[in-house]
């Protein structure tokens, strides 16, 4: 099988999760990806893209799918022109905490790093670039 | 997503039906803010419910809040795949999934 690239590029609005998932997932379709793989996907588009909106100040933002088909991989690259912001130093939750205890915060970035298969932030001129890998299989 | 309430006394259920992400946890928190008085059992059925991310555990964990102060709530029939988000974001320790 081939290897592909697709991209497209949003609004910064919240309701465009929808779009983004329905791309990545019609995308992905053919290559019968499980659906745990699927939903964890999802679950990184909507935690990513969410943060760029509230945070970033950009008035969009591109996502880049590349599938390698042989290895059944999916990365997927998000690119924003906002203030520069690296979710990867927040410092991780303490997950062991009680209700109570427990404060929110940094929880959606610390889901991605737990379950796509790699994480990755670099700043590059204008723009915010995080990239996430994820196994198909 | 499709949120079902049921009142019955002192007991209160949600069935969830589709996606509780950052476009819908806000429904969810407005269906039980200042909403949750003098119920003592709060119930989520989770069986249609297919995807949650950190926006919809912080709705979970304010419930959860609230009903440790004057009662109890479960949640049900969640799927393996969200069982896993709850595991992996210690969600299972605070939360009581049968």
């Amino acid at each position: 099988m081939q290897n592909w690239v697709k991209e497209i590029v949003v609004d910064s609005k919240f309701e465009n999760v929808r779009t983004l998932t329905e791309f990545v997932e019609s995308s992905l379709e053919p290559l019968n990806p499980s659906p745990k793989a699927i939903m964890q996907i999802g679950v990184a588009i909507d935690e990513l893209f969410s943060n760029v909106v509230r945070y970033s100040g950009s008035s969009n933002m591109k996502l880049i799918l590349n599938v390698n088909a042989d290895v059944l991989t999916a990365k997927l690259t998000f690119i924003d022109e906002g203030v520069e912001y690296d979710p990867l130093k927040k410092a991780d939750p303490d997950v062991t905490l009680s209700a109570e205890e427990r404060d929110i915060g940094g929880l959606g970035i610390f889901l991605v790093k737990k379950i796509m298969d790699g994480v990755e932030y670099k700043r590059d001129g204008q723009k915010n670039i995080l990239t996430v890998v994820k196994k198909l299989g | 997503m499709k949120i079902e309430k049921n009142v019955d006394g002192s007991n209160t259920s949600f069935a969830l039906e589709g996606r509780l992400d950052t476009m819908t946890a806000p429904l969810l928190e407005s269906e039980i803010q200042g909403k949750l008085e003098g119920v003592t059992d709060l119930e989520f059925d989770f069986a249609k419910l297919t995807y949650i991310s950190s926006a919809g555990l912080r709705v979970l964990l304010s419930a959860q809040k609230i009903m440790n102060k004057q009662g109890k709530m479960l949640i049900k029939n969640a799927c393996d795949e969200i069982k896993e988000i709850f595991e992996v974001t210690g969600f299972s320790d605070i939360l009581t999934v049968v």
